[in-house]
């Protein structure tokens, strides 16, 4: 199992503990990566708001690149695997399209021919590696943990893009995940909702508002940790946490962990390993519930 | 095939009304629409429960109702599509406008929303003697748009909508867009400029619920990043919103990759200092966590950020 790794801006950005975590628990997956070091940022919906055509020649390009490879891309942030799932969509249902933006890449040497598969690590997991072997790997299961999942709007919409007919577990393999994982889902309707980073700069009480509803939710519902496998709903769930308890007033305190954390910990990582001394809600007290986990 | 209805129920004529939810057991074809079911819940079980609903055929909009959590048409949707046998079918009225009773909402603040951005041509010049015409080629990309059939669904399962009420929202946005599209329209600048002010288009989070949900394809959110192209396109009044997209495309074009900081320094301004005054504590407390860019500090560009520049240049060109 070889993938084109696309870690995204974030993971080698603000969220250096996603990539770091990423990072350790994929050799034991049977996974090899070959990252993908000349790669864009795919626009992130924001460069496609000034310019479509560009995004999508900007994603083409990085398509193109992983096919020159003969590799499937692997994805651990729900918005680029979303942005690259609609470009990709676009591209391969519209021959003409897809022969216009290669005129673009032409003068790079590179054509893209619609043949790459772009994946989440939440979906290799599942689809990839298998329910077997992922059982095989666990070695702390995390018995007793409450988990809220929070998936991010761009692997949960629109469905034809990302191929939910092909693949109709996608829509929830996050729970899937944490069952395999030993912990207790924890479910509460704000799962699939936004979690407010696009407004953040726009319209920061709004965005606010949605981190502290999601947030309080989910610790309502009994969560003692929520898990994401979108490093930008990460940024705001945690890194806005304090901000918006405090635009609410109340308090919340609920760590909001990356994917890989989580898998890490139940493969019997240490914390600091897996960066969770990064994240800034610290889940200290909740990860006491599995043993402090190193 | 055998299936429950929840349904949530809400009298106001009751001493102390409040909502709760009523199942019923129902024996139905597995190719009826819910609305098929509810209608027959009406006729044969109970005649108290209130529903609105006209052409049975996805065309008039008004059996527009949450099922198992999302909106919909209800008389678009089957029943086996969202239930298999022996199954429970969850049907509640749409969000984010007041309940009248049961599954029938109050759609006035819907049409308030729309009134905002004028739903009517407003042309340039002496009025023509017939219609005012357009070729089919310079009308044929609205289509999709003007397939709108203003149900309400995608203000029920708007995300911004939920926290902020004051959001014009996406069915109002895609009727905006409709217009400032429109060919034989004159008043795009003032259009874009009232769009452009807050609870207007910048405040849509891009979380696709809109386009998810809609059942004529209109593709809200799509038509709402069109106006924003067009906003950037036409020099709306610099907001934090034109700004954040701005900035955001020139930090991929010089770098390939996005700078987070300099992204909300850029776009923050000196204009909004306070609001860039706001983010240290979360800076410190990042920095104090090693919460280090891995690429550097500074977001060194992309190792080939030549062939990017290339492209953001063929692209200009071409447009």
């Amino acid at each position: 199992m070889k993938y084109a790794f696309f870690p995204g801006c974030v993971s080698k950005g603000a969220c250096p503990e996603l990539y770091q975590s990423v990072m350790q628990v994929y050799p034991k997956l049977g996974i090899e990566l070959a990252e993908m070091t000349t790669a864009s940022c795919t626009g992130a919906g924001v460069l496609q708001e000034k310019d479509l055509r560009l995004g999508d020649a900007l994603n083409a390009r990085t398509f193109a690149m992983a096919e020159q490879q003969g590799l499937p891309i692997m994805t651990i942030c729900s918005t680029c695997q979303g942005v690259m799932s609609q470009a990709n969509h676009r591209l391969t249902t519209q021959p003409h399209y897809l022969q216009e933006i290669n005129g673009l890449l032409r003068e790079e040497g590179l054509t893209y021919r619609g043949t790459t598969t772009i994946k989440h690590f939440l979906w290799i997991l599942l689809e990839d590696v298998g329910e077997e072997a992922l059982r095989q790997q666990i070695t702390r299961p995390l018995s007793g943990l409450r988990a809220a999942p929070f998936y991010g709007c761009y692997i949960q919409r629109p469905t034809n893009a990302l191929e939910f007919d092909r693949h109709p577990d996608r829509g929830k393999s996050l729970e899937r995940i944490i069952e395999i994982l030993g912990a207790e889902v924890v479910d509460f309707p704000g799962k699939t909702r936004c979690c407010g980073f696009p407004i953040l700069t726009i319209n920061e009480k709004n965005s606010l508002t949605m981190v502290a509803t999601h947030t309080r939710d989910a610790k309502s519902h009994g969560a003692d940790i929520m898990v994401t496998p979108c490093p930008l709903c990460h940024l705001n769930l945690d890194g806005m946490q304090t901000k918006a308890a405090s635009q609410e007033q109340t308090s919340i305190d609920l760590p909001i962990l990356h994917l890989p954390q989580l898998l890490g910990l139940a493969i019997g990582l240490e914390t600091k390993s897996l960066g969770l001394q990064r994240n800034l809600i610290s889940p200290e007290s909740a990860l006491a519930k599995i043993g402090g986990a190193g | 095939m055998h299936t429950t209805l929840r349904i949530r129920r809400f009298n106001p004529e009751h001493d102390h009304p409040s909502s709760y939810y009523q199942e019923y057991d129902l024996e139905i074809d597995p190719s009826d629409s819910v609305l098929d079911g509810l209608i027959k819940i009406r006729e044969t079980i109970d005649d108290s429960l209130t529903l609105r609903c006209s052409c049975r055929g996805a065309i008039c909009g008004s059996c527009g109702m949450r099922i198992n959590g999302h909106a919909t048409l209800a008389c678009k949707t089957k029943m086996i599509s969202v239930a298999s046998e022996g199954g429970t079918i969850q049907v509640e009225p749409m969000n984010n406008m007041p309940v009248i009773k049961d599954l029938v909402t109050d759609m006035a603040p819907f049409w308030s929303k729309i009134r905002q951005i004028q739903p009517w041509l407003q042309p340039e010049g002496r009025p023509p003697t017939a219609e005012y015409t357009a070729s089919p080629e310079s009308m044929s990309h609205l289509s999709g748009v003007m397939s709108c059939i203003m149900c309400g669904v995608c203000v029920s399962d708007c995300t911004v909508l939920d926290v902020d009420k004051t959001f014009v929202g996406p069915a109002a946005l895609a009727k905006a867009y409709r217009f400032v599209a429109d060919p034989r329209d004159s008043a795009t600048s003032q259009r874009l400029n009232f769009l452009n002010q807050p609870n207007g288009m910048w405040d849509c989070t891009r979380c696709m619920e809109c386009i998810q949900v809609c059942p004529k394809g209109v593709g809200p959110m799509d038509r709402i990043m069109a106006l924003r192209a067009k906003g950037l396109a036409e020099k709306v009044p610099a907001t934090c919103g034109s700004r954040h997209a701005e900035v955001f495309s020139d930090i991929i074009k010089h770098k390939g990759i996005l700078d987070e900081p300099m992204l909300a320094i850029r776009t923050f301004g000196l204009k909004n200092i306070g609001r860039l005054l706001g983010m240290i504590p979360m800076v410190v407390q990042s920095v104090l966590k090693g919460k280090v860019p891995l690429s550097g500090p500074l977001h060194r560009p992309i190792p080939g950020i030549h062939h990017i520049q290339q492209l953001f240049k063929q692209v200009r060109i071409k447009r």
